[in-house]
């Protein structure tokens, strides 16, 4: 045992529980101040999210975009680049989903559109995020400031666009048709009736998100593109030293970044709408951010986050539902919390537990 | 003997969660004695300093100062006791005067003309007293770092420093700007100023302090007057056991070259030529050590030839391969592929990725080697084999490939360096700084690997500040200034004669340069 190190039940589950238990404790206070009874929102956003299966299917629909946009901002995040523009490299996926799906609806069965959908959303996702990375791989701009500029062109792109060229003709809404069943992934609760997900959205797109954490944990831990991504973003001069190309590196990273992101608009499009709709992401790409810094960038930790942020999602619905006073904000100020004491606050136990631990370490040694 | 110590430390405890940095030292310095303070790195000297100048609180223990017993609780603190410190890496802004950086923190009103007229006489009595000269209105920039390092003394004086503290002050001099230090240290003492002097250098030890205090795994293990004892001795108080001072190896059998470097030209991103038309090979079965005070182009050589920094001008033939520098695209992993091997001179900066686990470092740069691969994945269990080999062959301790290299002291990680390059077996080995940092027991098994390296018949060009180490290892010496090769000096050369090519003084133009010694 080296210095200032815990033993990994303290390390990966202690303190994140301690973290969200801060978190939970001073948005109880902000529940008391509205004057509504803490313990009794919490029952209801527990039962909301968990308590009953068309809960648990919509929690774990919104957990699947925050897979995708979670594993975008983790990729990157390996090679030191923060990508803030999962929002529209998630809204410019769903083209691809949506030019599949629109060419092949009426042609074959949905398990065929599913790999030019998987393989389109993910085109174009890394296709937004190619001109950021190449800018920051060439020229220096950087890549915070060039991906959320691309979240505003990439927003007003899609408004063009659906108010023209892809919009059906004689609607007045901003929107394609909607696809057939050749541009459908199956209902969960088609799939498995047993668990009750009733009219919840959840949909095979869940398990084309698990594959994803799968594959991104094989491709930064398991291979060579992983090494060169990791040694760059945890020290480039070394990097360079070691021959890796930073342009290659930023440029493949970008692009990986984005095409998972991308991904997102398999759920929404061919999940759940069965159209390309404005506005579809809806804060997504953003939340995508907390998921990742929450699950340490790590597959098995950013299912758990996404999951902890479906359930607020979910929860959160019911919650200003069953309790009018508790608003839609409120739900985003209990969101910020997670992220203030999980995220940004994440070492602010650490040193006490340490302390804590070294006298008890200290006896083991001896 | 009656007379009250100028600093007494008793029983001083400092633990960093599970590190016992500093274990019960007592300490006592004399008043207007040099007192070194001597050990390898991780020793705890630079913890027990920093508690006496107040950056860190110790956990237990007292400490006196002019025989009072003291709180330290910031650096404050400890200048209106009298302490001043002269850090490794000067605390200068470099684009101020020597007298703004003199002032700075110490204005003493709102309007800066005041403080500062002031100051500039101060200043000047200051200088007359100590023979500390340089030009106030000086930009700090313009100087060398032997006069910057006389602004930062002058600093601690400005401040009515009594007590000293020079933390490693000649890592960055030159012989001579050394030991003009030294002169300026022995003025400080006549004045009745106290010096307390922390280096892991032997001769400095040696040549300037009355009394020296050997720290050893953070504990204080022998404190003796320095005119009775002896090199050997510290360096066996240090290690814990007597260690080789000298590099035991036979002359030299070198055979053709293996690298052939024409008129290489380095500009760096300012603009301003680094390297200038510098020529020289390195024959198989030999080290060629470059020798210079650090920033004349040492380190830009070394990283052109490793493909890291691209070259002006200049043509490098490596195995028999001309390779054009001035036009080529070629990156570290194409040298690599040429059988040049690189340990940088920074190894925490360049050579090592921190957060990595040992065998992930064991591989860095080499990583693309399709034996370290099973198809697409990488093959972890060959990977981890191989560092377990290195680690055995280099006796890296602790020895554990899972543990983060930032987990190893300093000369386990320059093992770990020198392992996964010595181990490829490259043709020409570009090495730089070795041993910086590191303790003594590990510079003796680095020296051996090198002379090993050499006799296998291998090409090694050694780029190193510590003269010591080019002149117990060098089979040939070529001295650096300015960015240029300024002289070439042959196995047993002098170490005066290398001091003054280091400073820029031709050896034959000695009698015009009455300025240096």
């Amino acid at each position: 045992m080296t210095a200032g190190q815990l033993p990994r039940w303290v390390d990966l589950g202690l303190i994140p529980f301690l973290n969200l238990a801060a978190a939970f404790l001073v948005s109880g206070l902000v529940v008391i101040l509205i004057g509504e009874n803490p313990l009794e929102a919490v029952q209801i956003l527990v039962w909301g999210s968990l308590g009953y299966g068309e809960g648990i299917g919509f929690t774990l629909f919104y957990a699947t975009n925050f897979i995708f946009t979670g594993l975008a901002v983790a990729v990157a995040f390996h090679a030191g680049l923060f990508n803030i523009g999962g929002e529209g490299q998630a809204y410019i996926g769903g083209l691809g989903v949506a030019m599949a799906c629109l060419a092949l609806d009426g042609i074959v069965p949905w398990y065929l559109t599913l790999p030019f959908a998987i393989v389109g959303s993910a085109a174009m996702g890394a296709a937004w995020a190619f001109i950021p990375a190449w800018l920051q791989a060439t020229r220096g701009s950087h890549v915070v400031i060039t991906t959320i500029m691309f979240n505003f062109i990439a927003s007003s792109l899609m408004v063009y666009l659906l108010n023209g060229l892809l919009k059906e003709e004689g609607s007045m809404q901003p929107e394609t048709r909607t696809f057939e069943d050749g541009g459908r992934l199956p209902f969960l609760n088609d799939l498995f009736p047993s668990f009750g997900f009733g009219y919840a959205p959840v949909n095979l797109s869940l398990f084309v998100a698990l594959a994803a954490c799968l594959l991104v944990w094989l491709l930064i831990w398991r291979t060579k593109l992983g090494y060169e991504i990791r040694s760059f973003g945890a020290n480039a001069t070394a990097a360079v030293y070691a021959g890796i190309s930073p342009v290659r590196t930023i440029v493949i990273t970008m692009l990986i970044s984005g095409g998972l992101a991308g991904m997102m608009a398999i759920n929404e499009i061919m999940g759940s709408q069965h159209r390309l709709l404005i506005d579809f992401v809806t804060g997504y790409g953003f939340v995508g951010i907390a998921v990742a810094l929450m699950g340490r960038a790590h597959p098995v930790g950013i299912i758990l986050a996404a999951i902890l942020f479906g359930m607020l999602y979910q929860g959160g619905a019911e919650l200003s539902f069953e309790m009018p006073n508790i608003t839609r904000d409120m739900i985003i100020v209990i969101q910020g919390l997670v992220i203030l004491f999980a995220g940004a606050l994440e070492y602010m136990f650490r040193p006490a537990i340490i302390r804590l631990f070294t006298p008890a370490l200290k006896a083991k040694e001896a | 003997m009656s007379e009250t110590p100028a600093i007494e430390l008793r029983k001083i405890n400092k633990s960093f969660g599970p590190v016992h940095a500093n274990k019960d030292i007592d300490l006592v310095v004399k008043k207007g004695s040099i007192h070194g303070i001597i050990g390898e790195n991780g020793a705890g000297k630079s913890t027990l300093m920093s508690i006496l100048y107040g950056f860190y609180q110790a956990d237990k223990g007292d400490i006196f100062v002019d025989g009072q017993k003291v709180t330290i609780p910031d650096s404050k603190a400890a200048i209106a006791m009298g302490i001043g410190m002269v850090h490794q890496h000067f605390m200068l802004v470099d684009n101020f005067s020597v007298l703004e950086n003199v002032v700075l923190g110490a204005e003493d009103s709102q309007l800066l003309a005041g403080g500062l007229t002031r100051a500039r006489s101060e200043l000047k009595r200051l200088e007359d007293e100590y023979e500390l000269r340089v030009d106030p209105d000086a930009l700090i920039e313009d100087l060398p770092v032997g006069l910057q390092q006389r602004v930062e003394i002058l600093k601690a004086l400005y401040r009515s420093a009594e007590i000293l503290i020079l933390d490693e002050p000649t890592g960055v001099l030159t012989p001579a700007e050394a030991d003009h230090l030294f002169k300026i240290l022995e003025v400080l003492k006549n004045e009745g100023k106290t010096v307390l002097l922390i280096t892991h250098k032997l001769r400095e030890i040696m040549a300037i302090t009355d009394t020296v205090s050997v720290m050893r795994r953070g504990e204080m293990v022998a404190t003796v007057e320095t005119e009775h004892t002896s090199m050997e001795q510290l360096a066996e108080l240090m290690v814990g056991r007597s260690v080789l001072l000298r590099v035991d190896k036979k002359p030299a059998e070198p055979q053709a070259p293996v690298m052939e470097v024409s008129n290489l030209t380095v500009t760096d991103s300012r603009g301003v030529q680094v390297v200038k038309d510098v020529s020289f090979e390195v024959r198989a079965g030999e080290i060629v050590g470059i020798a210079g005070v650090s920033g004349n182009g040492q380190s830009e050589l070394l990283e052109t030839l490793a493909g890291i920094r691209s070259a002006t001008t200049g043509v490098l033939k490596i195995n028999g391969e001309t390779i054009d520098l001035g036009t080529s695209t070629l990156d570290a992993a194409d040298m690599r592929d040429k059988s040049m091997g690189h340990v940088p001179e920074d190894r925490h900066r360049m050579g090592l990725i921190n957060s990595f686990t040992e065998y992930e470092n064991s591989i860095l740069g080499y990583h693309r080697d399709p034996a370290y691969s099973k198809g697409l994945l990488m093959d972890l269990s060959v990977i981890k084999k191989n560092a377990v080999d290195e680690i055995e062959k280099y006796d890296i301790r602790p020895p554990n490939p899972m543990l983060k290299t930032a987990n190893f002291s300093g000369g386990n990680q320059q093992k770990i360096v020198l392992a996964r390059e010595i181990e490829r077996d490259p043709e020409v080995l570009l090495v730089g700084q070795p041993t910086r940092g590191v303790d003594i027991g590990a510079i003796e098994f680095i020296h051996r690997r090198l002379v090993e390296m050499r006799d296998a018949g291998k090409g090694i060009l050694l780029v190193s500040v510590e003269l010591d180490e080019i002149r117990a290892l060098s089979d040939r010496v070529l001295v650096m200034f300015d960015g240029r090769i300024v002289g070439e000096r042959g196995a047993n050369a002098e170490e005066g004669d290398l001091g003054l090519l280091m400073a820029g003084v031709d050896t034959n133009s000695k009698s015009l340069e009455g300025g240096v010694q």
